[in-house]
């Protein structure tokens, strides 16, 4: 059977999640084709015809699915996605807005944020924010799936060459219209494919002093996250909070400075390669998941710790 | 404008979860339940629409044994007028749920459904998604913000980048994100109050709503622990494991 991968794009570039995606789709294995929905977004589906292990790019380009609204891609992927054994799109804010509407018009079940490939049926996910991980098989026809990114190496962008086909389905329910869109510009990289990531906590005191981050990030070319109980408090806007219903982080070096690691948070980023942590309450649970430990303040850390990484 | 609320039954967000030693499951025997937090924010966004003069009737509807009463009781507590509680013993998935739903909608006729993005025992993030292809309604997930104006919804939503705002048709689906609104206490003569406000109970036979699950879990198993590692002494310490042990800067 075929899998059918949705792409995550902004009509003109391929989100990097969707390599993580098609690396799942790989390990479920058959013919993979992307479905690229959007508006003038020629430029998608060249770039996800690269994608190695791809055999087939299908374009729904129209402009009812230029902001990817639920309401018209969920039916436009009930159409296109049929006769295929599985679909799957990334867990980002985009999938888990649209793959669950899509299962229920198939009539099927989803299978949220999978990180594992058991067998064509048979995957693992997280439940109870991460504290357990289930295995569970389906039985339905079609397997619909969202996949976590952190759990899958991106499949390369290039080297493949694979057929783009036009999709002249056009699902326009006309009863949602986009208004608006406020997203923060950043130079530094995204939170959930840095390399490394730099997260404050309420210990941060304010907004204001995520400042310090900021300096150390730009020098490791890091991303900068936070904890629910900073954004909460109003110190950073929400798209940076890591956690069990904000974004799940793997990278190879996660700095949680000032948090002191609520169950919520350690859902987020307990899959990093290294922890560092940094809260000088030595109880804090944050302890118990890193790997390096320094119980000082925060604030006396900070610059010496951009001063020495600089040497 | 009536609205609809579904409200779940989970493990108290504070409780360490653990699995049972056969690996069949968690272990929820004699552990606190409570109401989903994010279940708390969607029955505070309809009470509050309620005393903004937006709502007329907040019906708080659960699913599942006859226990779930005790979480409409606090949704009524928290000011629902009045709940539906479909009776069942049987396993329920986010897509029977969005069937069983969906047959409460068509007998309710509400112009708007909140409900909590997510339970945070399953972790699905699916119903009321689901329940807008079921019903043909319009969804706003992830709701950071809503308002009700000229027979549409405006909802904000917190995406990936930050935030977007849609304008739907009612009728609606809105899922809450944490930061919603901030839920209230149930004061005791809200408590005793609610005890007397009228709940329905139906079951999915009369709803005719098929439940069968459609996956099943074979095995349920504790992460992979971490083990602590070690407490540096001083920045130059951990400057120089991070350089020279992790070798990760």
């Amino acid at each position: 059977m075929s899998i059918l991968v949705l792409a995550e794009h902004n009509n003109s570039e391929l989100n990097q999640a969707t390599l993580n995606t098609v690396a799942a789709a790989a390990a479920i294995g058959g013919d993979i084709a992307v479905l690229v929905a959007g508006h003038n977004c020629a430029s998608v589906a060249e770039g996800a015809a690269k994608i190695a292990g791809v055999s087939k790019v299908l374009v729904a380009d129209n402009a009812a699915y230029e902001n990817m609204l639920a309401e018209n891609v969920a039916a436009l992927i009930s159409e296109v996605g049929k006769d295929y054994g599985h679909i799957l799109a990334s867990a980002t804010t985009s999938g888990k807005n649209i793959l669950p509407r899509a299962a229920a018009l198939l009539d099927v079940a989803q299978i949220s944020e999978i990180i594992e490939v058991v067998s064509s049926d048979t995957f693992k996910r997280p439940v109870y924010a991460g504290n357990a991980v289930a295995t569970v098989q389906s039985s339905d026809p079609i397997k619909v799936i969202t996949v976590r990114g952190t759990a899958y190496d991106a499949v390369a962008a290039e080297g493949g060459s694979a057929v783009i086909e036009a999709v002249d389905v056009v699902t326009d329910a006309g009863i949602s219209v986009f208004e608006k869109e406020e997203l923060v510009k950043s130079d530094r990289p995204e939170l959930t494919a840095a390399k490394i990531v730099i997260s404050g906590g309420r210990g941060m005191q304010n907004g204001d002093n995520f400042e310090h981050l900021y300096k150390v990030a730009d020098i490791l070319g890091a991303a900068v996250g936070a904890s629910r109980a900073a954004v909460d408090a109003g110190f950073v806007p929400n798209d940076m909070q890591v956690g069990q219903t904000g974004k799940i982080v793997a990278p190879e070096l996660y700095i949680a400075v000032g948090i002191s690691g609520a169950i919520q948070h350690l859902a987020g980023m307990k899959d990093s390669k290294v922890i560092v942590a940094i809260n000088k309450d030595e109880e804090a649970p944050i302890f118990q998941v890193a790997d390096y430990g320094l119980v000082a303040d925060l604030f006396k850390v900070l610059p010496e710790f951009e001063e020495l990484i600089q040497k | 404008m009536k609205v609809l609320v579904p409200v779940k039954r989970v493990i108290d967000y504070n409780v360490k979860v653990r699995v049972k030693s056969d690996n069949s499951d968690v272990d929820l025997a004699n552990v606190k339940m409570a109401l989903n937090p994010f279940c708390e924010i969607s029955i505070e966004e309809a009470v509050q629409l309620k005393e903004k003069g937006i709502a007329t009737e907040v019906i708080a509807v659960s699913m599942g044994p006859k226990v779930c009463q005790e979480q409409i009781r606090t949704s009524l507590a928290l000011g629902a007028d009045r709940g539906i509680l479909v009776e069942t013993d049987e396993q329920l998935q986010p897509l029977a749920i969005a069937k069983l739903l969906k047959a409460v909608v068509d007998r309710e006729q509400p112009e708007l459904v909140i409900v909590g993005k997510q339970s945070i025992d399953a972790d699905n993030n699916q119903t009321g998604q689901m329940l807008g292809a079921l019903t043909g309604m319009s969804q706003g997930t992830f709701a950071c913000n809503l308002d009700i104006a000229d027979g549409k919804a405006r909802v904000t939503r917190e995406v990936d980048g930050g935030l977007q705002t849609v304008l739907l048709d009612l009728p609606a689906i809105v899922t809450a994100d944490l930061r919603l609104n901030e839920p209230r206490y149930a004061s005791l003569p809200n408590i005793m109050k609610a005890k007397k406000k009228p709940m329905d109970i139906l079951t999915p036979e009369e709803l005719g709503v098929d439940i069968t699950p459609r996956i099943t879990t074979l095995k349920v198993e504790p992460p992979g622990e971490r083990q602590a590692g070690i407490i540096v002494d001083s920045v130059e310490a951990l400057v120089d494991k991070l350089k020279n042990e992790a070798k990760v800067i």
